[in-house]
């Protein structure tokens, strides 16, 4: 499983964890998140994340 | 050559309307100028970094050399601005030389506001509003073991919660009946603070400090309401003002803030104001979301399709682990009352217009899943 940043606010994606808050299931992995997502903190793109080791 | 478009500032602001712009244009000089290193970090990761085991070096995020070569941009660093001058289109730095623009964004952003406190130990009263303030803050915590926190409003709960969690006794100090009162209603109010009281943070309500005094072992601080506190270091949070000065000196027009109208545009023709700094269409939002959509709206502006600014509804996530909480505060002066249902875990307040119709919200604890939902039925901020 791995992270997510938000390049803008540094909101976290760990896919483990997931976003229940955004109906995304623990376990949901980066790639199946829909290409029309927004960071719930910022509000930027997927396009706008990178991923990070943490 | 032609002049840049220069950007006054290289934070949240300033960075994001780089990097929007970018994606339009992609050769046009651009040249940002700011006083500080230039590293770029996350603001809001300053108020959670303790929870995130992140020390001040690890927050930021790229260096100003990764920014300038990702942005395509020069990046004047440790560079203040000092003066405007519209007339030939040029910014003043400190050794008096003069750097053309094409179009200036102002993103300055804002100084922390300071009470007026007496006793010899009010200068030492610290506040956090850039990742130099919190490299000086997070190196005097090693050897505390006490923290008092003066404003309990989103910022000053987020620190205090942060503190709380690296078992510092911390204390949180505000005017006000409750924490966040100008966010949530009073029974939010309550259950937020019995979430932070959970994990041994004091609250004192409904007074003020008066004066600081150094003592031995750090300070004291005296209180309107004669209760007395000791703390090892003191954090002030209670709010921030829209740095103003440089623009007025220009003869921009200011209220609280730089004033611009929906393109970005100040009294001055070609003179943008975003962030922190900025009062657009007679709002001031230092908030994230509300600067992502700045950027977008003036990055298509300077590529030469002229966008007006809309804003939707745009909730804020409070980082208190504590007691989740998101807030959708109703636009000023909106006329509603607050109704509030407390559910397992957690309690879902909404603001509600004559009709019925939901204009905010504050959502704590379980009933935060619910936050995009009901930001998508309320009304946008700027239609
Ligand atoms: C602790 C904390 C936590 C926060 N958490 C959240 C959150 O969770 N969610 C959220 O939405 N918002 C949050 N915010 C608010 C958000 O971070 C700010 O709205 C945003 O970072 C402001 O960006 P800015 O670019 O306008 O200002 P700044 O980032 O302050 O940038 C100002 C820039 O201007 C430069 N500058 C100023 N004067 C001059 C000069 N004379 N010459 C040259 N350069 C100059 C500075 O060097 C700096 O680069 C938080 C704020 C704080 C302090
Ligand atoms: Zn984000």
């Amino acid at each position: 499983m791995k992270t997510y940043q938000c390049v803008v606010c540094g909101w976290i994606y760990d896919e483990a964890k997931g976003c229940p808050e955004e109906g995304l299931a623990p376990g949901t992995r980066w790639e199946d998140i829909p290409d029309d997502w927004n960071c719930p903190s910022c509000g930027v793109g997927k396009g706008d994340f990178e991923m990070v080791a943490v | 050559m032609s002049a840049p478009i220069v950007i006054l500032g290289t934070g949240l602001a300033a960075y994001t309307l780089a990097r929007e712009w970018r994606k339009l244009d992609s050769s046009s000089p651009l040249l940002l100028v700011t006083r500080d290193g230039g590293g770029f970090y996350a603001k809001p990761t300053l108020s959670n970094a303790l929870a995130n085991n992140k020390t001040p070096a690890q927050l930021q995020i790229k260096s100003v050399e990764q920014m300038a070569a990702e942005l395509k941009a020069e990046i004047r660093t440790h560079c203040a601005v000092t003066g405007i001058d519209a007339q030939r289109r040029q910014i003043i730095l400190a050794n008096d030389d003069r750097l053309a623009y094409d179009r200036l964004v102002i993103a300055c952003g804002a100084d922390p506001f300071r009470p007026p406190m007496e006793g010899d130990g009010a200068g030492e009263v610290q506040s956090i509003n850039d990742l130099d303030d919190y490299s000086r803050f997070h190196a005097g915590l090693e050897n505390a073991k006490s923290v008092a926190v003066i404003g309990a409003g989103l910022i000053g709960c987020e620190f205090a919660n942060d503190l709380a969690t690296r078992q510092i006794n911390t204390s949180l100090i505000d005017p006000a009946p409750w924490p966040l009162s100008r966010l949530l209603p009073e029974a939010a109010g309550e259950q937020f603070t019995a979430g932070l009281q959970a994990t041994g943070i004091k609250f004192c309500l409904g007074t003020s400090v008066k004066g600081v005094h150094k003592t031995a072992a750090g300070y004291r601080l005296e209180l309107a309401d004669g209760r007395q506190l000791s703390a090892d270091r003191i954090l002030s949070a209670i709010g921030l003002r829209p740095r103003t000065a440089l623009a007025q000196a220009a003869g921009i027009a200011r209220q609280r803030g730089i004033v611009a109208n929906r393109l970005l545009e100040t009294s001055i023709p070609g003179i943008y104001a975003m962030g922190d700094c900025a009062e657009i269409a007679g709002l001031i939002l230092p908030y994230v979301l509300p600067i992502m959509h700045q950027a977008r709206a003036l990055a298509r502006t300077l590529a030469g399709t002229p966008t007006t600014l809309g804003y939707p509804a745009m909730p804020v996530v409070v980082k208190t682990p504590a007691c989740p909480t998101v807030v959708c505060p109703p636009a000023p002066g909106t006329e509603g009352t607050w109704q509030c249902l407390s559910v397992t875990g957690g309690l879902e307040a909404r603001f509600l217009g004559q009709a019925g119709d939901l204009l905010g919200f504050a959502l704590l604890g379980s009933t935060t899943v619910q936050s995009k939902a009901l930001a998508a039925q309320i009304p946008a901020l700027l239609a």
